[in-house]
């Protein structure tokens, strides 16, 4: 028995583009005109899809069209999508700050948002004075927050500050003290935007664990929107993928991420050569890239396998004389490493090389292959800067555990020898 | 197990449009404890940081009349009765600056508050509510300062005595809070679309007081100005000026029907104000 407590139904929101200024008070006028007469409002018909980057023949915009989903008790929803995608308007009208144009949401349960932390917060009133502020602005009673002020003082770690005035904390303070308000929220459904993005590794990882706390051990509702995907994956059940103000796609959360990380991205895991790749020797037939055992569509993730894959035709007989090698360059051009087929011999005919990458060797981000064919060990044939590039996202990681990004490109694996006397 | 397709049992749901007049008293009632935070937030971030602290609250209304008693009763000449025209400034003052202070303070409330309002949601009322209560609470210590005056040029002589009216006094201040609010009310919303009410607001605030009767007696604009005596009498805030007066000094004189048309305008702004404050707070972030 499906537990329904959210339900949106054809929501849609429409923005007015450019100034509004003058020119508003004459379709004002229009609109009321309309109104009386009892027809539909002149303004809500026109208006297209909210791609940012083309020009649009309205002045009007939708930035949501037809919003239907529906959440169950306990499920964490996680909203994806690009920036303009309608995320941040589907969470305001979720959290009652805007009205939709259309539409309705129907709830079972209170409502809280956290679409920024520290709303409210006063720079001249004490860590303490605004807990209390703070709570109560996202609804609170006096009472509730006086039961948990221990909790709150101890989880923002900033005991020592709480009697100093709010402007003279490190802005790393005041989030962190914003964040301990929102932590002890006790509302049926939780509304979050974005707030990983603050705050110190420490602090995040005690964020996402009490996070993870809400959702799973109090069986809490969560709709979370964020951009890192890593956050994402291991926090949410569902996925709902947004694009120009609709909803693509709403299915489980590994899918969602793989749709929207596919669709986004204008790398191309793959490459089939032609004529510019012939030469006397060999021929360049395709080099590509994927998760083993995935598909090809698939984006390539920091815990999969990764397998490159050559396919090389030698038109030479003495082909061991040959081999390839690559060269790894980061998204600032910096080049990484290279390596080679030296050992494997490459034969007379078609030769289908295969490279493969140990899991979690890659860090996400992006980067670009360059091709050499090399012959007697010395002198390249045939080069070809970034012939390939591909992206590797971030992985599944188990919850409580840092979720940003570790320094450098490549994570390898070395042997460790520990000795315990 | 079959409650949950009955779509009676939503707790709550949004959609586009408010009902035409909705005030949800129960959900005022639960944040109550936000609008006293609110109240409390008011009063002590004005004095945070200066030496002087809460007195602030009394220098300008002192200041103020010491001013006025200079340049309209010793300067001009406006006679104010047996009532030294010191007291007699500070009263009109008194309840004039509660009515101006709810008035621009509540005005701004969708603007100035565009930053909460934009991320969360709790009723909007709370927000001009509390400027009305902290405006309230400064009135209370203005009103010390007045009993210390009074008691002063009482004991020097001067011919004072209360009458029984002045049990009506909190009466007439309430009204002049919620004349303040409903204006308020009206202005926030309209300036969330058209900001030039902004500039009216401040201006206008000036400009209102001197047909107020804030500094003169009703009486006397009656006798110098006979063709404009009218504007001050349609005013509203005149009478209630004028009645504060003479329930706290017993200068002046009352008339019920000015007071029964200051009431009845007062009812019908304030509700013209709830309505359209109603129908601004879902849709203003996407306008101010």
């Amino acid at each position: 028995m499906k537990d329904i407590i959210l339900k949106a139904e054809n929501i849609s929101k429409q923005y007015r583009l450019g100034q509004v200024g003058t020119g508003t008070l004459s379709h004002d006028l229009n609109r009321w005109w309309h109104r009386i007469r009892g027809k539909e409002d002149p303004y809500l018909r026109i208006g297209d899809t909210n791609d940012r980057s083309t020009k649009g023949t309205s002045d009007y915009v939708w930035a949501l069209q037809d919003i239907n989903f529906e959440v169950e008790r306990g499920e964490v929803l996680g909203i994806i999508g690009k920036n303009g995608a309608g995320k941040s308007t589907l969470l305001k009208i979720l959290s009652k700050v805007t009205a939709p144009t259309t539409g309705s949401i129907k709830s079972r349960g209170r409502i809280a948002s956290l679409l920024e932390v520290g709303t409210g917060f006063n720079g001249e009133m004490t860590g303490r004075e605004n807990i209390f502020l703070n709570g109560a602005i996202l609804g609170m009673t006096k009472k509730e927050i006086t039961s948990k002020l221990d909790e709150i003082i101890e989880f923002s770690g900033c005991e020592r500050y709480i009697d100093t005035p709010v402007k003279r904390y490190s802005s790393g303070m005041t989030v962190r003290l914003a964040f301990a308000v929102a932590a002890f929220l006790e509302p049926e459904i939780l509304v979050i935007d974005e707030v990983l993005a603050v705050g110190d590794a420490e602090f995040q990882k005690k964020a996402i664990g009490k996070m993870q706390d809400i959702s799973r051990g109090e069986g809490r509702t969560v709709l979370f929107v964020s951009h890192n995907m890593a956050a994402v994956k291991s926090l949410c059940t569902k996925g709902v993928v947004m694009e120009y103000g609709k909803i693509k796609l709403i299915s489980d959360i590994e899918h969602a991420v793989s749709y929207y990380l596919s669709g986004d991205s204008e790398i191309i895991n793959q490459k089939v050569f032609t004529n510019g790749y012939e030469k006397d020797e060999f021929k360049l037939e395709k080099i590509s890239i994927k998760n083993k055992g995935k598909d090809i569509e698939e984006p390539l993730s920091e815990n999969d396998e990764i397998e490159l894959t050559t396919i090389i035709t030698l038109k030479d007989n003495q082909a061991d004389r040959y081999h390839i090698t690559y060269h790894l360059y980061n998204e600032m051009g910096e080049a990484l490493f290279s390596f080679s087929n030296e050992s494997n011999k490459l034969k007379y005919g078609k030769n289908e090389l295969t490279c493969l990458f140990p899991a979690s060797f890659f860090q996400s981000g992006q980067y670009f292959l360059s091709f050499f064919f090399i012959v007697d060990r010395r002198d390249a044939l045939f080069i070809e800067k970034d012939i390939l590039s591909f992206n590797i996202v971030d992985g599944s990681r188990d919850l409580g555990v840092f979720m940003g990004r570790e320094p450098g490109y490549i994570k390898p694996k070395f042997n460790w020898i520990l000795k315990n006397n | 197990m079959n409650h949950i397709d009955n779509t009676k049992d939503w707790l709550f749901e949004i959609t586009p449009k408010n009902k035409f007049f909705s005030l949800n008293f129960k959900e005022i009632w639960q944040y109550r404890d936000l609008l006293m935070l609110f109240v409390k937030r008011d009063i002590i971030t004005v004095y945070k940081q200066t030496v002087l602290g809460p007195l602030w609250y009394l220098i300008q209304p002192l200041f103020t009349s010491i001013t006025f008693t200079i340049i309209f009763n010793n300067v001009a000449g406006i006679k104010t009765g047996t009532i030294p025209p010191f007291l007699f400034n500070l009263a009109g003052i008194m309840v004039w600056n509660y009515f101006t202070s709810c008035l621009s303070g509540t005005s701004d409330s969708f603007k100035s508050n565009a930053g909460i309002f934009g991320k969360v949601y709790f009723p909007r009322i709370i927000t001009p509510l509390s400027i009305v209560i902290s405006n309230l609470i400064k009135f209370g210590i203005q009103f010390g300062i007045f009993i210390f005056f009074y008691l002063f040029f009482y004991f020097q002589g001067a011919d004072l005595s209360l009458n029984g009216s002045i049990l009506l006094f909190p009466l007439v201040i309430a009204f002049m809070g919620i004349l303040g609010l409903g204006l308020g009310m009206i202005i926030s919303s309209m300036v969330t679309k058209y900001r030039d009410l902004n500039n009216l607001v401040s201006f206008g605030i000036q400009l209102l007081m001197y047909i107020s009767a804030v500094m003169y007696p009703m009486e006397l604009i009656k006798e110098k100005l006979p063709k404009f005596g009218w504007i001050v009498q349609y005013n509203p805030l005149a009478y209630v000026i004028e009645t504060s007066r003479y329930m706290l000094l017993g200068i002046g004189n009352i008339s019920i029907l000015g007071l029964v048309y200051t009431m009845v305008l007062t009812i019908v702004v304030f509700f013209v104000g709830l309505l359209i404050f109603n129908r601004t707070e879902k849709s203003f972030i996407d306008t101010v």
